[in-house]
């Protein structure tokens, strides 16, 4: 068992806090989550593919330019993941504060 | 059998399935109605959602605007598949877990204030009208193309299948018709493009072609040939895009937040059994979505390319087939300037306006225009943009059965999402104007009734808007997304996100929102058009992205005024706490 699956069991073990607090660790995780998800959002469809597009279109993948890529296709890649990320680590963050529906 | 025949049996069979399926899933309850009882599983709802969403724009159009703009198509492909990230992450789990019928239900019950349901219905059943009018047009001209009736016909046609399924089924009939769709129009979409990204490049998916060299042996790249042919012949190169850098950012914010925005979307989520299931249910859409927003830029790209070296310096006599095809139906044409028989296709418009042909042929066979020539350019055609799919198959030369495939394929874009449209008006004035404001005494059998009327009279309009298009239909899509950005959007996420919003904030952060956005959009495209250039514009954003300055006005102005008025009542706090948390969502019937 490594260190980050010790600390987890930790957290899980720990008694149940009131209800207003839980809730509120709840809200707060989710915020971190959201905003870090967001921030990837928008660097890759408003940074990658479209404010730093001419110097990104200077390197090559295949015969795509790097930032018609991003603006084309690469973003909407990019959107499918970050979803993706969301539905597992909301499922995991309810669970932690026993939550979830 | 002929292509022809071919493509009847095809429509006529997938009719018969969206029908049957219609009767199957009849709506019993107004739950059954608004919500499809609100017990769909995630998967389906994404599927449902991605053919709601995808209308005959994304399906007929969006690859030919692509074709044309190069780079600057990019704003639809970003802008109409990241706002799913915005509704999944900011909208869906929350609205689910508030577990009401409609949009205007939420802003209502969240700003207790039936003024700001009133004016989310009128924003609500503005977005929707200006939608459905260009869906009812897209069904229209895809039954005078493939089954060779008058566009009115093919209206009429079109109004009476999606009667049967919208007004007998609700959502519940909707929903599962919504799937039949998405597999007939994604199939319908990705066969002629794996046959043309085979031709061009030898790679069968179409993602990959659009990166590979072209199958002739020279070793170029598409890109690069594309680049490299159009800049020849006068433009600019494909990958390069004329629109300024804040432009493009601010329509692409716009066509995000107006995705997220958009009360037919929206509404789907409001079907999940939970929370999380909305969340999850988002996902699905996008996936669903991304199969074919991926897949346009290539075929846009290769049917430019193709286009390109099949017309240009060729004899009119030696067309193929497909171009006088569409000649007769009125979207290409040609003009003889030099005399030498031979099509120039360079940049610049051939003549002013869309082509009006007069009596007679000329020289070469070709029908004759009337309109006046433009002499500063060597162009000779006039090529309609939403061509480009639905020529696609005839411009590779791909057998009947796939245009039929096609034909069918349009048919069940624009039917899906003329139906999720019909539906989100009849939920909106039967619930929110009858049961929620003028009668709230009326009985759940009154309320379902009112829903079909509603229903009905709902798609008679929209039959009327498709046989007698107004001018604004097409000059107004822009509204739909900026106003859906600049109102609903913010003041949804405000009401969940920020405890502190009260009513007061919110109605006139939407009202402020809402005006602008109208306004500027209004001067540009009605009061004003001369003046509807980078020039004028304020800071060059054009009337397309001004929904991102409307939103943040909405926000500003919403933040401004709640933060010196009262705070909402306590029993609003609590309902805010309450959709926070996923646990509890109610439960759902089983299907």
């Amino acid at each position: 068992m490594d260190e980050t699956e010790q600390h987890r069991e930790r957290v899980e073990a720990e008694p149940e806090r009131s209800g207003e607090d839980n809730a509120a660790a709840y809200w707060r995780a989710n915020l971190r989550l959201v905003g870090i998800l967001l921030a990837i959002w928008f660097a890759v469809s408003f940074g990658a593919g479209i404010l730093l597009r001419d110097w990104l279109d200077r390197v090559h993948i295949g015969g795509y330019p790097l930032g018609f890529w991003f603006a084309q296709q690469g973003s909407i890649y990019v959107f499918l993941i970050l979803i993706a990320v969301y539905v597992r680590q909301m499922r995991r963050i309810e669970r932690r504060f026993d939550v979830d529906d | 059998m002929s292509t022809q025949t071919l493509i009847y049996l095809f429509v006529g069979l997938s009719f018969a399935l969206y029908i049957g399926i219609a009767i199957w899933s009849r709506a019993g309850s107004t739950s059954d109605f608004y919500v499809a009882g609100g017990g769909v599983n995630p998967v389906v709802n994404g599927m449902a959602t991605a053919a709601d969403w995808m209308s005959a724009a994304s399906f007929i159009s969006m690859a030919g605007i692509i074709a044309f703009s190069g780079y600057d198509g990019s704003v639809y492909l970003m802008g109409w598949t990241g706002g799913y990230v915005l509704l999944a992450l900011l909208l869906a789990p929350y609205l689910r877990k508030f577990g009401q019928f409609t949009v205007p239900d939420f802003i209502g019950t969240r700003y207790y204030s039936r003024t700001a349901r009133v004016v989310a219905v009128i924003c609500l059943i503005f977005i929707s009208f200006t939608y459905i009018a260009g869906q009812m047009r897209g069904v229209g001209i895809v039954f005078s193309r493939f089954l060779d009736v008058p566009i009115d016909t093919g209206v009429i046609a079109g109004m009476a299948i999606v009667f049967v399924y919208a007004v007998l089924g609700g959502m519940k009939g909707v929903t599962y018709t919504q799937v039949a769709q998405y597999c007939v129009l994604i199939f319908a979409y990705m066969v002629p493009a794996f046959f043309i990204s085979f031709l061009v490049t030898g790679n069968p998916v179409p993602q990959l072609g659009l990166g590979s060299t072209v199958a002739d042996g020279s070793g170029q790249y598409v890109l690069e040939r594309l680049d490299a042919t159009l800049v020849d012949l006068g433009f600019g190169p494909y990958t390069a895009g004329t629109k300024s850098t804040l432009d493009v950012f601010c329509i692409t914010l716009a066509l995000m937040v107006g995705t997220a925005g958009l009360p037919h979307v929206i509404v789907r989520f409001f079907t999940v059994p939970k929370a999380s299931d909305a969340r999850r249910s988002a996902g699905w859409a996008l996936l669903f979505i991304a199969l074919l927003y991926t897949t346009a830029p290539a075929v846009g790209a290769f049917a430019r390319l193709n286009f390109v070296e099949t017309i240009n310096e060729t004899e009119y006599t030696d067309a193929p087939e497909w171009f006088t095809n569409w000649e007769d139906n009125d979207l290409i044409a040609w003009v003889e300037k030099d005399g030498d028989g031979l099509m120039q296709y360079r940049a610049g418009e051939a003549f002013d306006g869309p082509p009006v042909f007069g009596e007679g042929q000329g020289a070469s066979g070709e029908r004759n225009v009337t309109n006046r020539w433009n002499d500063d350019t060597d162009n000779e055609l006039y090529v309609d943009r939403d061509i480009m799919v639905l020529a696609n198959p005839e411009i590779a030369n791909l057998p009947g059965w796939v245009i039929a495939l096609v034909a069918a394929g349009g048919l069940a874009a624009a039917l899906s999402t003329a139906a999720g449209l019909l539906l989100v008006i009849s939920s909106a004035v039967s619930h929110d104007l009858l049961k929620k404001t003028w009668r709230p005494d009326i009985s759940e059998k009154g309320e379902l009734l009112a829903a079909r009327l509603a229903a009905s009279a709902a798609v008679l309009v929209a039959g009327y808007l498709g046989i007698y298009p107004p001018g604004w239909v097409a000059e107004v899509v822009a509204f739909a997304f900026g106003l859906a950005a600049a109102s609903l959007f913010p003041a949804i996420v405000m009401g969940i996100f920020s405890k502190r919003m009260n009513r007061e904030g919110a109605i006139a952060g939407m009202v402020i929102g809402l005006i602008f956005t109208f306004t500027y959009i209004a001067y540009f495209k009605f009061v004003d058009p001369g003046t509807n250039d980078v020039a004028h514009w304020w800071f060059g954003i054009s009337p397309e992205g001004i929904g991102v300055i409307g939103m943040v006005l909405n926000f500003l102005v919403a933040v401004a005024i709640s933060s010196v008025t009262k705070g909402p009542p306590l029993d609003v706090r609590a309902l805010v706490d309450a959709i926070r948390i996923p646990r509890g969502a109610g439960a759902a019937s089983e299907h």
